[in-house]
């Protein structure tokens, strides 16, 4: 091999790589990206959001209940709009009546969302940053600057 | 008074700072030697005001003094002292403490063990160093200052978060912060060495150790953080995909690279400009680490409160750092000159490859942790990008870089015998294959995937012997001379081996637990079994109990085998009086290399029922036993004689008819 063809075959295996890269990337960007929505944007549009949504708002209060043999329902709600989400696992530690919450999962057809997931965040002060942002936009939420603590 | 002291040592260390980046770099620009003599003491004397600070925040903690606003917010005198010590850096303000403690313990290790480099190059370093020290200190004294007092002091603090209350925690910042941190030094090096236009052989191998001990920091320090998330937050995962952890795995991919590259440069002189830019990349990436995780800007499940304006004060540090040293790398790569070639099919075509593919795979994940800020950006639309998105991505990349891990180290340098290395490897080919097949034996109906990857690991776990096992001449050379030209093998031949093998550990258990784990979510009452993985697993009932800081539920769950007992599990739910919060401890038993893993619901209203779930993960501590391989393989390299040497010295002979020439 010359220096030229060496130099060759190891520029012509990085772009080969590269190429196969940015090919899952962009499948993968195309088919696994997980949208956030509030209920009433959910609501709005339920065939544009059939795929995989995190949902978020305030969980209602006073709508946590356990319904199934081992799963719970509660309704997260926004400004105008409501959906009850049903879960069957265990309820993340900071999970609070009329705090903020995100679930994970899939909008069903009797107008339920199924969570596989519920996401928890280690701090009490926490609010999920887009469930804080959205529920300011819409005034429903003023919520305190959060404090500078951590 | 103490405090003040603290507060003042703070200053003191940022003005020490200022003249660290300063009469270093002038004295090597007009060649003025004291002032090239004095980079070593400057280093010192930052790292002593520095230490002496941090000393001070320490006691205050530790003597609950809560005129201390920082104390009063996560501290509390009931605290146990471990805690009290460790609530230092369980918060914003203490860590970033900590982190520039870590970086002035590096420039003066750099000061303390640099007697062999050039003295130019380590005033040169040691210039760099203060550099970065002195944006981090400021940005501690004027955005996060720790030593802020409170008036009137307050009675009792409120208290450390709860999940941080934990002594996987208490090691697990210290550590990823060596290893963040560490790879400061390979940056001051490649930063030094752009400056002065001069790279060599030397200089690769001065820089080795460097990047070696942050590398095996933050290996552990990655572990250790992934084995805290799966037992103190009671979801028994390991690893998320969350930005929080891609931002300690970018680095370590960079870094890993980084290494290996860096193996290049000192046997062939290959690779130079490359591995500058790596060198820059790594550090750049743990910058960034810090961003992320400090700023808040990315919704993560390991996300606590906090302050944007402190975001874009590090953005700038950020951008300053990344952006000059990319500068100056644009502006001088090209007088460093170009290395040698070599064939595609060689020991350097092998290392080029896995630096192919790890920067590949570090760029698939910064894309996948930075695109949703960049669609957020761009369109207002808020995404996610979890799990699903990595394992199309990252997973298949990493495969085929798997699968040549093995031949790497059988291949000569500048020229290799792919064959022949092929022809050493296909009894542990044959032993992968075998290990493939049994798994869809034994294990009926597993899913094809799964025999392939655990294929994979048993490759990689014999394959990285493959090395050793030839050098030892087994078994033609008998026992007696095997052993003794084992002991004569260099160091980071066993490195290398240890380090491979980890891989393959991590990878059997990764597999392992995603294809075999089983789960279920349950209400038991007292008195009720269930079946686990062939384990009956028994509800005895629950008991309160006080504990320092708090009160909690303990259920004790009876585990047994054919009725056998097995075990006692003991899973809690804790309620932390200070702060009102519970948390849910995990109640976890090993038996080989696997674990039961049981985390507790809440309590069924007007019922004795408790809802409650359940994990069987097999081989699942695989995943954490990996990386002490490769730690251990790190320790190996490092003890190796070539790197505490140091600097090519001409040897005696040499030497001596050096000197009879002139």
């Amino acid at each position: 091999m010359t220096r030229k063809q060496k130099r060759f075959t190891v520029i012509f295996g990085a772009l080969a790589l590269l190429g196969v890269a940015v090919a899952l990337v962009l499948t993968a960007l195309s088919d696994q990206v997980t949208f956030f929505r509030t209920p009433t944007e959910l609501l709005a549009a339920p065939e544009e959001n059939s795929g995989r949504i995190r949902l978020g708002g305030l969980v209602e209060m006073g709508s946590v209940t356990n319904a199934e043999s081992s799963g719970v329902q509660f309704a997260v709600e926004d400004a105008n709009d409501r959906i009850l989400v049903r879960y069957s696992g265990i309820l993340p530690d900071l999970f609070r009546e009329g705090q903020g919450v995100v679930a994970e999962g899939q909008l069903q057809q009797d107008g339920t969302f199924l969570a596989d997931t519920v996401l928890a965040k280690h701090d009490e002060t926490y609010m999920p940053k887009e469930v804080a942002d959205r529920l300011k936009e819409q005034g429903y939420w003023q919520g305190d600057e959060v404090s500078a603590t951590q | 008074m103490i405090v003040e002291l603290g507060h003042y040592a703070l200053v003191l260390a940022l003005m020490l700072a200022v003249l660290q980046t300063v009469i270093p770099f002038v004295g090597v620009k007009t060649g003025n030697a004291r002032q090239i003599a004095m980079a070593p003491n400057i280093a010192f004397a930052v790292f002593a005001a520095l230490a002496f600070a941090f000393t001070v925040l320490t006691w205050a903690y530790v003597s609950s003094d809560f005129s201390l606003l920082n104390v009063v917010e996560n501290s509390h005198s009931q605290k146990p002292l471990l805690f009290k010590i460790t609530g230092v850096w369980g918060n914003h303000e203490g860590s970033m403490l900590l982190w520039v403690l870590i970086l002035a313990l590096f420039g003066a290790m750099v000061a303390l063990f640099g007697s062999n480099l050039p003295p130019s190059l380590r005033a040169m370093v040691i210039s760099v160093q203060g550099l970065i020290a002195m944006a981090f200190t400021g940005f501690i004294l004027f955005t996060s200052n720790p030593f802020a007092r409170l008036s009137p002091a307050p009675l009792e603090g409120n208290d450390l978060n709860p999940i941080l209350q934990d002594v996987g925690l208490a090691i697990h910042p210290p550590l990823l912060y060596l290893g963040y941190v560490g790879f400061s030094i390979s940056f001051s090096f490649a930063i030094a060495a752009l400056i002065e236009g001069r790279i060599d052989a030397a200089w690769a191998r001065w820089v080795r150790p460097w990047t070696l001990a942050a590398w095996i920091f933050l290996t552990a320090g990655i572990a250790m953080g992934s084995y805290w998330a799966y037992y103190e937050l009671g979801w028994g995962g390991w690893w998320f995909w969350d930005p929080v952890e891609n931002a300690s795995f970018m680095p370590w991919l960079a870094g890993t690279a980084l290494l290996h590259s860096a193996l290049v440069m000192e046997k062939r002189e290959a690779l130079k400009v490359w591995t500058i830019l790596l060198a820059i990349l790594a550090f750049s990436l743990s910058l960034l680490g810090t961003f992320l995780v400090r700023s808040g800007v990315l919704t993560s499940v390991h996300a606590f409160a906090s302050d944007p304006t402190r975001g874009v004060v590090i953005l700038a540090i950020l951008v300053f750092f990344i952006g000059g040293a990319l500068f100056l790398f644009a502006l001088r790569s090209s007088s460093l000159g170009n290395g040698g070639m070599f064939h595609p099919i060689s020991r350097e075509g092998g290392l080029l490859l896995n630096n192919l593919v790890l920067t590949t795979a570090t760029a698939t994940v910064f894309v996948g942790t930075l695109y949703p800020l960049l669609v957020e950006a761009v369109t207002g639309e808020k995404i996610s990008v979890g799990a699903p998105y990595f394992d199309a991505t990252f997973v298949p990349l990493m495969i085929p870089l798997l699968l040549a891990v093995p031949f790497g180290p059988l291949l000569a340098w500048k020229r290799g015998d792919l064959f022949g290395a092929a022809q050493r490897l296909y009894v542990f080919a044959g032993i992968a294959l075998l290990a493939g097949l049994a798994t869809v034996y034994f294990a009926t109906g597993a899913p094809v995937l799964a025999a392939v990857g655990i294929a994979i690991g048993f490759w990689l776990l014999f394959g990285a012997f493959a090395e050793v096992w030839q050098k030892s001449g087994l078994p033609k050379a008998g026992m007696t001379k095997a052993i003794y030209r084992l002991r004569g093998l260099p160091r980071s031949v066993w490195g290398t081996a240890f380090a491979h093998a980890g891989l393959g550990v991590i990878t059997l258990g990764i597999v392992s637990v995603t294809a075999f784990q089983e789960e279920m979510v349950l209400r038991m009452a007292p008195g009720d079994t269930t079946e686990l993985a062939g384990y009956a697993v028994t509800y005895e009932g629950a008991q309160s109990r006080r504990g320092p800081n708090y009160t909690e539920d303990v259920a004790t769950f009876q585990v047994s085998q054919d009725s056998d007992p097995v075990a006692t599990i003991t899973p809690a739910k804790r309620l932390y009086t200070a702060r009102g919060m519970p948390t849910t401890e995990a109640g976890i038993h090993t038996t080989g290399f696997s674990q039961i893993y049981i985390a507790l619901g809440d309590p069924v209203e007007g019922t004795d029922q408790i809802v409650v779930r359940l994990w069987w993960k097999p081989q699942v501590t695989l995943i954490w036993f990996g990386p002490v391989l490769m730690v251990i393989g790190g320790l190996f390299s490092l003890s190796d004689r070539r790197l505490r040497i140091g600097a090519p010295v001409p040897s005696a002979k040499r030497r001596q008819t050096l000197a009879a020439a002139e």
